[in-house]
């Protein structure tokens, strides 16, 4: 997994509320037993005019330059709700998107996005629309600079935005870190629970 | 003070804390089907590496498989059969549980996992598919996860996870007739919209809840996350107990008994304090149906489809105004008599027995009208068997329903199967998202109830209007 530390970036708006992880990556797209090969199908029952088709829709943001390099979206509320399907975040990040700023988040895409080298940001609505206003203006000279380790998000206008992240979700961004392999560090732990467990709850272990 | 539910399982599963909320939690089960699993279990032997407690992790074919009757590993969904052959491959090769194809407990993970006494109160389990907390009904901690952390949880038997916060939903009165457990979480998720629960953990309790039998209890905790829940939970009782005795898996003879000890021990202390409280009083609800592209776009049967103006926050206008456009419908249309193309009955909110019947109450001597394309897809080959076998299935086929095999079936769209493009359709699903049943396919969320009324008047239709 990609490390993240820093990124200045363009940003595309996309700011309708409740975008779920269907229209992110419709299931249709979802055409093999793999994590790769679903950039293309990123959005595609709006990026393209008919389904299965490739032809693009001009009106879609991520088809119009200079969004089309965008590596920042600016989401609203309650992005990624729906499905837990990791495909969204693997078409996002194949796509070529770093890092996503919404108001708020479906938790489970949340947690998807911080295993795939994907930054989800959370700032207040008002800040997002501000962001989004701001990046309309000239998307490609308005970037927005996100520094993951200061947790602060910076407008060319200088203003910054201070955001949180769980400790262990900045470090696993920072570090790039195999999960399973920082949890087996813990196994002695793990088997300890376990082995009494099983004494005292005999019923779970089949 | 005393403890929710919540934080007792909470407390009862921690390993370690690993600073700032988060924790390292033991998993007591893992779920998987052949869409997302296939790729978890791929994953973990790409990396070399083992599931720890395969007797402990279970699979069921449902997303992919087709549900007519005579089906095989061929699928209509383009490129569907590796996603089953995959599974079963990597299923073997790590040698855990798989009701398969051809076997007669095979269905949708969430009807199969209860059913068979695999998910019980008190017990963490998780699955990479959102709806994994309908389980959570039974009393268990159990909620959605992606296939990265469903590796993770079958190679370490364990998860790290953010604490929580606690909300308790607590659903008052008691509903009249032709409203339902489908109807008392649309209405929540209505009133407080799809993100209300986001970061909670929710209790549902309320003497709505106590009344509601086994499997209505799944309906409505099978929604909580189209509310935004983390998971949901309903503290076991006689009606949990009742239900899970003498299931395959559950717990029998000196265990049961120790079981049931520890689990009347679970309920939330009279003193214990949740971060958030909300009270639906379900005396006055009446059968609910959604009109938009979110579940929380949506009101009774007896309503009109809102006007934008009406609506002051800029977002939720906007929403509004795109969901009309994308399900063709003008501000103020009366819901009940809106023209249908079709009607779906199954998936995991509503296909057990108890929705059957239900249905199947309302179909009794009657025909689906005219032109309309009607499919009921039981849950589980359980759930199909004990239908067939007080006959159920005459009455859905005398009545013009297509009777399936069990699967997840058309609430979702893989590229085959459907209920038309573009069409109308009501559906007794969860997610009536754009494009979700098939690209332009506008889905009307109701109860099995609701979809058998209008499919009989095809129309949107209050069920109350039409007593059995
Ligand atoms: S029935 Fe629908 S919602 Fe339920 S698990 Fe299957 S696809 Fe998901």
């Amino acid at each position: 997994m990609d490390k993240f530390t820093t990124l200045t970036a363009i940003a595309a708006p996309l700011l309708r509320i409740n975008i779920d992880t269907d229209a992110i990556i419709p299931s249709r797209e979802m055409k093999r037993v793999s994590k790769e090969g679903l950039g293309e199908g990123l959005f595609a029952a709006w990026r393209y005019t008919e389904p299965g088709s490739r032809n693009e829709n001009p009106d879609f943001i991520l088809n119009q330059e200079p969004y089309r390099q965008a590596q920042i979206l600016l989401a609203g509320t309650n992005f990624g709700c729906g499905s837990s399907r990791e495909h969204a975040a693997w078409a996002l990040a194949e796509w070529g998107i770093r890092a996503i700023i919404a108001p708020s988040f479906g938790t489970i895409f949340y947690a998807n996005c911080v295993r795939n080298g994907i930054l989800p940001a959370v700032l207040p609505e008002g800040r997002v629309q501000a962001l989004a206003a701001l990046v309309a203006e000239d998307p490609k000279n308005n970037q927005i600079n996100i520094d993951l380790e200061k947790k602060i998000i910076t407008t060319p206008d200088q203003l910054t935005n201070t955001f949180d992240i769980a400790p262990s979700d900045q470090e696993m961004l920072m570090e790039g870190l195999d999960t399973i392999a920082v949890t087996m560090k813990r196994d002695d732990e793990i088997l300890a629970f376990q082995a009494q467990d099983r004494l005292k709850r005999p019923w779970i272990y089949l | 003070m005393g403890q929710t539910i919540i934080e007792k399982l909470w407390e009862a599963h921690s390993i370690a804390d690993l600073g700032d909320g988060n924790q390292l939690i033991y998993i007591d089960r893992v779920f998987f089907h052949e869409r997302t699993g296939s790729i978890a279990l791929q994953g973990l032997e790409a990396a070399g590496r083992t599931v720890r407690n395969p007797e402990q992790v279970f699979g069921c074919m449902d997303h992919i498989v087709d549900t007519i009757p005579g089906r095989t590993d061929d699928t209509m969904v383009p490129g569907g059969s590796a996603f089953i052959t995959t599974t079963r491959k990597a299923a073997h090769a790590a040698g855990v549980n798989l009701f398969d194809l051809g076997d007669d407990r095979q269905g949708i993970v969430h009807v199969v996992s209860p059913e068979q006494g695999i998910a019980l109160p008190g017990l963490t389990l998780v699955c990479p598919d959102s709806h994994t907390c309908t389980q959570g009904a039974l009393g268990a901690l159990a909620w959605g996860i992606g296939s990265t952390e469903c590796e993770h949880a079958m190679a370490t038997k364990t998860l790290a996870v953010k604490k929580p916060k606690t909300m308790r939903v607590r659903f008052t009165g008691q509903p009249g007739y032709g409203v339902t457990a489908k109807d008392m979480i649309l209405h929540l998720i209505g009133r407080h919209t799809a993100s209300g629960g986001v970061g909670y953990a929710i209790e549902f309790a309320g003497e709505a809840v106590r009344a509601l039998p086994m499997e209505a209890r799944f309906t409505l905790c099978n929604m909580a996350v189209e509310f935004g829940a983390w998971s949901c939970i309903i503290a076991p009782d006689q009606t949990t107990y009742a239900y899970l005795a003498g299931r395959p898996y559950a717990p029998k003879g000196h265990t049961w008994e120790q079981a049931l000890a520890y689990w009347q021990t679970l309920p939330s202390d009279d003193d214990a304090s949740f971060d958030k409280e909300t009270v639906i009083d379900c005396s006055a609800l009446v059968p609910q149906v959604t009109w938009g592209t979110s579940p929380q776009h949506e009101t009774g049967i007896d309503g009109i489809v809102p006007d934008p103006a009406d609506e002051p926050d800029t977002n939720h206008r906007q929403s509004i105004e795109r969901a009309l456009e994308y399900m063709d419908l003008e501000p103020g249309t009366q819901l009940a008599g809106l023209p249908i193309d079709s009607a779906f009955i199954g998936s995991c909110t509503n296909s057990r027995l108890s929705d059957l019947r239900n249905a199947a109450a309302i179909l009794k001597g009657h025909k689906v009208a005219d032109g309309i394309k009607a499919i009921c897809v039981p849950g589980s080959g359980q759930v199909k068997k004990a239908a067939e076998a007080e006959g159920l299935d005459k009455i859905f086929t005398a009545a013009g329903f297509e009777w399936r095999e069990p699967g997840c079936s058309m609430c979702f769209y893989a590229g085959g199967d459907n209920l038309g493009l573009g069409k109308r359709t009501v559906s007794s699903t969860n997610r009536n998202f754009e494009n979700r049943q098939g690209p332009g396919t506008k889905t009307h969320l109701a109860s099995p109830t609701t979809v058998a009324a209008s499919a009989i008047k095809g129309c949107l239709t209050d069920v109350r209007t039409l007593e059995p």
